[in-house]
């Protein structure tokens, strides 16, 4: 009798600890699809021609027949070709000149002794926190009197040197073996044929991780390249997207600034969803931009 | 590793002995490597700030002979706008801050487990994170568009009025409190989805042999244990809670009645709009000094949730 009972209050607690794992996914999952509303009505409603009528455009339910003709409309209303050519000249600009400064300078900090090592290194990373946008005011200043403003060399250039890439690198380098430099330098490489020839091929992990978080990045950000550049030939995706959606939205053209916006973000989510697990571990790294 | 398999213009033995830079003088060797950063560094970054500590003192005007004083300062104190906004930051950033990281804990611990499902579930939480807040601006217009929104239309099923949720002062920093959340949520995430990696699985065991049940188990262990991670999403959410205002920007422009007025929106308006540079100085100096002090605070913070992935 006792051992009887003992079972169903085993039972009874074994079940409630079930029936909680449950409700915990299920409000976990509940959650999850919240989060990705926003995204299947832009997959929807980019593919509801317009002429199905405003009544239902934000169903996201989705009933066909569907079109592609928000793509075009949006294609053709937009400058996208321009802007996606700008957005990568910016990104890969940015990341050329990027990819040298933070090799060398990490290199520095990975393996050189120097006065004022510490004080320095905390000194760039200090730039984590001063993030451009904060500083539009006196950097549009210093572009004008360089006569960079309104190009898009003036847009990259505050991020040519990155705290973040300085210090990734730095970790990157201090996993690799000494040994590989020792031998290097009895063979009398110089300090830029020891960074460029025997440890950047080593370091490639370290560098495609500082390439995704940087291009994530520059690929996004919106205040600074509308702020340093004047004419429409020199806009970016996230410039180009602002003004497009106003006209979207006065006209109420929901359809259309769906398909603008997907247009904006699709070959980041699309990088992502491929490349899932070193975006992953790109990110978390370390963290700051 | 022998000199043979280096590539070819490293293997020239005769330069051996001649030649040993890297060793030779480490210290300037050193400071040039530094140099292209650092000249980047002081242009854009450490430039800018004497600049703009400069440009708040000096004051000029239609009337007055240039000078050197506090005026932008007494000015900027005076502005109403200035201090609404500030007072809009507090609370944008206390009503982003703790509402991402809780829910990224709670996603994180929810979905740490490997398996389709979860797996796929962590894939829509992060997705936002990676497109640009302009965009997810864009989205949300229609989101929060009056009536026939998204928003309004379901909750019109559920029997809801519709609300103006960006042009009501009382809902719209609200409004846009929510984007923000939604876009950060998955980037904290992996954080702690990372942090959650390094509890070593003995102690939750252990805690569970002697029956200490889930609740408990994430108080007493992996709370703790995810400390610094905890304080590092916490720096970083406070500090894009004063430098992203791109959805203020294109959704409301500070408004309605100064409703969203962010600390950095009220820069940009006063530099683009006003051309109020000795205001814009000021403001932008004391967001500077805002973030100098967060980043002294937090800089063993910074750097300890910087290594544990290395």
């Amino acid at each position: 009798m006792k051992a009887r009972v003992g079972k169903a209050r085993v039972r009874k607690a074994r079940l409630g600890k079930a029936d909680a794992r449950l409700l915990v996914l299920v409000l976990l999952a509940g959650a999850a699809l919240l989060w990705a509303v926003p995204f299947a009505w832009m997959a929807v409603a980019s593919l509801r021609p317009g002429a199905a009528g405003a009544a239902d455009i934000a169903s996201l339910l989705p009933a066909g027949p569907f079109s592609l003709g928000n793509f075009a409309e949006a294609w053709n209303s937009g400058h996208f070709p321009l802007w996606y050519l700008n957005t990568v000249l910016l990104c890969g600009g940015i990341l050329a000149v990027q990819c040298v400064t933070v090799s060398l300078a990490g290199y520095a900090f990975a393996r050189l002794r120097f006065p004022g090592r510490s004080l320095l290194f905390y000194a760039f990373l200090l730039q984590l926190m001063l993030a451009p946008p904060i500083l539009i005011v006196p950097n549009m200043r210093t572009l004008v009197a360089l006569h960079l403003y309104d190009t898009l060399a003036g847009v990259m250039a505050p991020y040519f040197a990155s705290a973040f890439g300085v210090f990734l690198m730095r970790q990157t380098f201090r996993t690799i073996p000494l040994a590989y430099e020792e031998a290097a330098v009895i063979d009398g490489a110089t300090p830029l044929q020891i960074i460029f020839r025997v440890l950047l091929p080593l370091a490639r992990p370290g560098l495609a991780a500082f390439a995704i978080v940087s291009v994530t990045s520059h690929w996004n950000e919106f205040l600074w390249p509308l702020m340093a550049t004047s004419s429409p030939s020199n806009q970016v995706l996230t410039v180009g997207l602002a003004s497009f959606t106003a006209g979207a939205e006065a006209g109420s053209e929901w359809g259309v600034m769906a398909a603008g916006t997907f247009l904006v973000a699709a070959p980041l989510l699309a990088g992502f969803l491929l490349f899932q697990r070193q975006f992953v571990s790109s990110f978390t790294f370390s963290g700051i931009k | 590793m022998s000199s043979t398999t280096l590539p070819g213009a490293l293997a020239r033995p005769t330069s051996a002995v001649r030649r040993r830079p890297a060793r030779a003088r480490p210290a300037v060797t050193a400071y040039a490597l530094l140099l292209p950063s650092a000249v980047f560094l002081l242009g854009f970054t450490y430039w800018p700030v004497v600049q703009v500590l400069v440009g708040s003192f000096s004051v000029r005007g239609f009337r007055i002979a240039p000078h050197w004083g506090l005026d932008n300062y007494a000015r900027l104190f005076a502005d109403p706008h200035f201090g609404n906004a500030v007072l809009n930051n507090l609370l944008y950033a206390v009503g982003t801050v703790i509402p991402s990281v809780v829910l990224a804990l709670g996603f994180a611990v929810g979905l740490r487990e490997s398996g389709r499902v979860r797996m796929a579930m962590r894939t829509l939480v992060a997705l936002p994170m990676l497109i640009p807040l302009v965009a997810a601006a864009a989205l949300f217009v229609f989101v929060f568009l009056p009536g026939g929104g998204l928003l309004d239309w379901y909750l019109a099923k559920l029997g809801v009025a519709s609300h103006n949720w960006l042009g009501n002062p009382s809902l719209a920093l609200g409004s846009i409190i929510a984007i923000t959340v939604w876009k950060n949520t998955g980037y904290y995430m992996l954080f702690f989805l990372a942090g959650l990696a390094g509890v070593p699985q003995e102690f939750l065991d252990a805690a569970k042999i002697d029956g200490a049940g889930p609740i408990r188990r994430f108080w007493h262990i992996t709370l703790p244990l995810l400390g610094p991670t905890l304080g590092f999403v916490a720096v970083i959410a406070t500090l894009n809670a004063i430098t992203q205002v791109d959805h203020v920007i294109v959704m409301t422009q500070g408004g309605p009645s100064d409703a969203t007025n962010l600390l950095l929106y009220y820069i940009y308006q006063q530099a683009h709009q006003n051309y109020d540079l000795g205001l814009a100085s000021a403001a932008t100096v004391v967001s500077v000094a805002a973030l100098l002090a967060l980043s002294l605070a937090s800089l063993k913070t910074l750097e300890r949730g910087m290594h544990y992935e290395s």
